[in-house]
């Protein structure tokens, strides 16, 4: 469950609701905002603080880490997580590199059309 | 020093045909406990000894610094109670309640209540007999919550209620612990509720506390690990293992301490880890609960 909450954070960071320096919610003041535990949200700060992501200084709550190239890196950290998946589901498959790639060039393709 | 808003040691008490047994529990102030187990489990009997309402025969109860039931009287003026029979008169409004508990606690916030009905959606010149389920439920946690007591105790407070409702007294339940001073402990057959918002599970069955712990770690040491396994490999047995099933070539195996030595230690014996399965609260307690009752009929 964590790992939604660090989503969530790095999402709103991405899209600049939560910019850099910005200082963020107490680990208790989000928990009863979204109703989830806060041991969960303190988990998910404490990982968010490990990824460099957020900085907490105790007393004082936790900011936005300073780093501008922070977004661009947040979404290449998913896209490799996301393209791992993609490669063991095709070996369970039992798909070659090249049927994975075919069909991601697909799946590129289909996701163009829809924005068009 | 730890600081505990509710302490039990060695608790017991017997029935004659139900024994609670040896309960240990330890719930430190600020955090909400969920308390999980199937009906008898023995649940609300342990709430009742937490409330002074039944004398235990055995062991000690300390419920924010005073034991139980000696000094339930200085306690109960900071806890407050909801259970199922919940002790409104039909015939009356809620404003009479309302009015009535204001009466006696002092601690009571008139526009803290305000607030609650109207988003719990009650309209508090309404009598008792004309609520639903639902909106007595929500009622009576008006009530309790009003009071602002340093500890909030639920039997089953989601129990039978749709989903909105239910919504809106979890969203009651984690507002308590916005100040970090208060402290809330419910039950629930529901482990969706109970997953959503608590930082501490406590499993209880057939009068015993099968296991407690904080959630996360819960949800980091339960895992499904799928396994091939060639004819001939024998699997090596893990501490923690509490189940394995499956057939053929195909085994799954479940267990309460994994780490990645789990899966390198199948690799090593021959089998091929296929898949490592994180598993929700539900799987974990019924997992639980089947290889604690297994080990006793055994």
């Amino acid at each position: 469950m964590y790992l939604q909450i660090m989503e969530q954070i790095k999402q709103r960071i991405a899209v600049g609701d939560w910019p850099a320096g910005e200082e963020i919610p107490s680990i208790r003041q989000l928990a009863v905002a979204l109703r989830v535990s806060v041991i969960t949200v303190k988990r998910a700060y404490l990982e968010l603080e490990r990824e460099g992501v957020i900085v907490t200084q105790h007393g004082k709550g936790s900011r936005v880490a300073d780093g501008a190239s922070l977004s661009p890196r947040l979404w290449e950290e998913e896209l490799a997580q996301h393209l791992g998946q993609a490669a063991r589901l095709g070996a369970l498959l039992g798909l070659t590199p090249d049927e994975l790639e075919t069909r991601l060039r697909e799946a590129a393709n289909r996701f163009m059309e829809d924005q068009s | 020093m730890k600081d505990l808003a509710v302490h039990f040691e060695g608790v017991g008490k017997k029935y004659r045909h139900f024994t609670l047994d040896d309960i240990h529990l330890e719930l430190p102030t600020g955090s909400i406990m969920g308390f999980i187990g199937a009906n008898g489990a023995g649940k609300s009997t342990t709430l009742r000894i937490l409330m002074g309402l039944v004398h235990q025969d055995r062991g000690t109860v300390n419920v924010l610094g005073s034991d139980m039931p000696a000094q339930q009287a200085a306690a109960k003026r900071d806890i407050g109670f909801v259970s199922e029979d919940m002790r409104l008169y039909k015939s009356a409004t809620l404003a009479w309640h309302m009015g009535f508990i204001r009466s006696i606690y002092p601690s009571w916030d008139e526009a803290y209540a305000a607030s609650l009905a109207k988003r719990f959606d009650l309209k508090p010149q309404q009598k008792i007999k004309g609520l639903s389920h639902g909106q007595r439920v929500k009622a009576a946690l008006l009530l309790v919550l009003a009071r602002r007591p340093r500890l909030l105790v639920l039997d089953e407070p989601t129990t039978g209620l749709d989903p909105v409702a239910r919504q809106e007294i979890l969203g009651g339940l984690m507002e308590v612990i916005a100040d970090e001073r208060r402290t809330v402990l419910f039950s629930s057959q529901n482990t969706l509720d109970i997953e959503q918002i608590s930082d501490l599970i406590t499993f209880i069955d057939r009068g015993r506390i099968v296991d407690s712990d904080d959630k996360e770690t819960f949800l980091e040491r339960w895992r499904r690990v799928r396994l091939e396994v060639p004819p001939g490999v024998v699997l090596p047995a893990l501490p923690g293992i509490v189940g394995t099933a499956g057939s053929g070539r195909l085994t799954v195996v479940t267990t309460s301490s994994y780490d990645p030595a789990t899966a390198a230690a199948y690799q090593s014996a021959g089998a091929t880890v296929r898949a490592v399965d994180t598993m929700t609260l539900e799987e974990i307690f019924v997992a639980n609960v089947q290889s604690r009752r297994e080990g006793q009929a055994a």
